[in-house]
């Protein structure tokens, strides 16, 4: 076929035109822009009737605090939920992409995802990029099979474990699970450690902050608590912040553009299309 | 040759959200690294009416990823008959940043837009897609430091148009004077659910 004359929408995979560009870029002494990463503490561990998940919500760009506020657990499945640490872009874009994969299997199916499954769509995919795609996975989840947690490696190495940590807290994280983890935890239990694992990780950890998110799978429900805890409230901004007079600011010119309420043709049924 | 893509051109741009509007505004300045090249470079770009995208960082990139974005919205409407919504129009621009992971357009964009019922909506992105969503302000480009702190302290929740336009005016010059790069006087959009006001800023010419 003819190649197109314009460029039409891609249908999947990476573009690699503007390597050879910003290559040269580097090689002259040029320095590459940073990412936005997830500094990061994400834990999960199993207890008597399913997977609590948990994290920080803390996403910085070099030293720069770039989100207070960001959510770090990912929506697979109904029943299955994934942490994600590393840079941002890639966590965000690995999780939607399997997500909809398992999404596209379900109806094929008519089953509920199971965890392997998620696992392994995972794993293949980061394994085929070498690393290069920087995701650090915790995923957790309900299945048929029971609950089951695992760790997700850019490198697509995978571990199954009753507790896991990662990010660059999962240390001061892992110290809590370390200490107080026992088998056959409950649910208030369970929601406890992982708080606590997070919030040492948020207090020790200088990657991660403000709040602690919480995700809780059973076989038969899921409970999003999102900012389950705010240990970091803002305390030093005044009620009423600053003020300032109306024309403070020297305008130099100023257009104004009315818009228009769009206008909606509704086709009339009746008189008009009968006439014809 | 040693410096930050970022720094070649210099930008500085920034979105806050009121009452039921929202506005955008950038610095002017077009600059090859410590020298000025233009005062009055257009950084805000129009989707819709209603739609708008700041593109801080490398100015070429910028610019392609405009045309581009552009292009993708007309055939959009062509098929949809109707304008993107912009938390699409924000997926759409992070999986144009992400396709290209490896090797990226060297820009940040700002995106700032009115929903469905005239709901604000603000969102910025890494130069490789990775969306973050705010519910009061965003910054970016070689000013996004003193920005930050200049919003920080300067935002309040549910500001009237008037009071809106004030303190994101009042944010941007604090930030750019601390910045060599960015400047040159402002731009800024003030979008209502019945107009927009575009207003060029007197700013410091050094």
């Amino acid at each position: 076929m003819a190649q197109s004359a314009i460029e039409v929408p891609p249908k999947g995979g990476f573009n690699f035109d503007l390597c050879v560009r910003n290559d040269m870029l580097t090689k002259k002494g040029v320095q590459l822009p940073s990412y936005r990463k997830t500094g990061t503490t994400i834990v999960g561990l199993v207890y008597k009737d399913g997977v609590v998940l948990g994290a920080d919500t803390r996403a910085t760009e070099g030293p720069i605090v770039c989100d207070k506020n960001c959510e770090k657990i990912h929506y697979m499945a109904p029943n299955i939920y994934c942490c994600g640490a590393g840079t941002a872009a890639d966590t965000e874009a690995v999780t939607d992409m399997v997500s909809s994969q398992l999404n596209l299997h379900r109806y094929a199916t008519g089953r509920q995802s199971r965890v392997v499954t998620a696992l392994t769509l995972l794993k293949t995919h980061l394994f085929s990029y070498q690393g290069h795609v920087s995701a650090a996975l915790v995923l957790g989840g309900v299945d048929v099979t029971g609950p089951h947690l695992h760790t997700i490696y850019p490198h697509g190495s995978t571990d199954s474990l009753p507790y896991a940590t990662m990010g660059s807290g999962s240390l001061a994280a892992m110290a809590m699970f370390e200490s107080q983890y026992r088998e056959g935890m409950t649910r208030e239990e369970g929601i406890h450690l992982v708080s606590e694992a997070i919030r040492s990780g948020i207090f020790n950890d200088l990657g991660s902050g403000s709040n602690v998110d919480v995700c809780v799978i059973t076989k038969d429900k899921t409970e999003y608590l999102r900012n389950h805890m705010l240990p970091n409230p803002r305390t030093y901004v005044s009620t009423r912040g600053f003020s300032f007079a109306k024309g403070q600011t020297e305008v130099l010119s100023t257009k104004i553009k009315q818009l228009r309420e769009r206008v909606v043709e509704v086709a009339v049924e009746g008189a008009d299309a009968m006439e014809e | 040759m040693s410096f930050r893509i970022f720094e070649y051109n210099g930008s500085a741009i920034v979105a806050m959200v009121g009452k039921n509007c929202f506005a955008i505004a950038s610095d002017r300045r077009l600059g090859v690294q410590l020298q000025t090249i233009g005062t009055d470079f257009q950084k805000i770009f129009k989707i819709h009416d209603k739609l708008y995208v700041g593109l801080a960082g490398l100015a070429t990139d910028a610019q392609t990823l405009h045309q581009r974005l552009v292009f993708r919205h007309k055939l959009y409407q062509l098929r949809e008959e109707r304008d993107m919504k912009p938390e699409t129009f924000a997926s759409l621009v992070s999986a144009i940043l992400y396709e290209k992971r490896f090797g990226p357009y060297f820009t940040q964009p700002v995106i700032a837009g009115l929903g469905e019922d005239d709901q604000p909506f603000i969102c910025t992105m890494d130069s490789i897609g990775a969306k973050e969503l705010a519910k009061d302000f965003v910054v970016a480009g070689t000013a996004s430091e003193s920005l930050y702190g200049a919003c920080e302290s300067m935002y309040k929740p549910d500001m009237e148009p008037e009071e809106l336009f004030e303190t994101i005016s009042q944010a941007l010059q604090a930030s750019v004077d601390r910045d060599c790069l960015s400047g040159w006087g402002g731009h800024v959009l003030l979008v209502t659910p019945t107009e927009v006001r575009e207003s060029t800023l007197k700013g410091r010419m050094d």
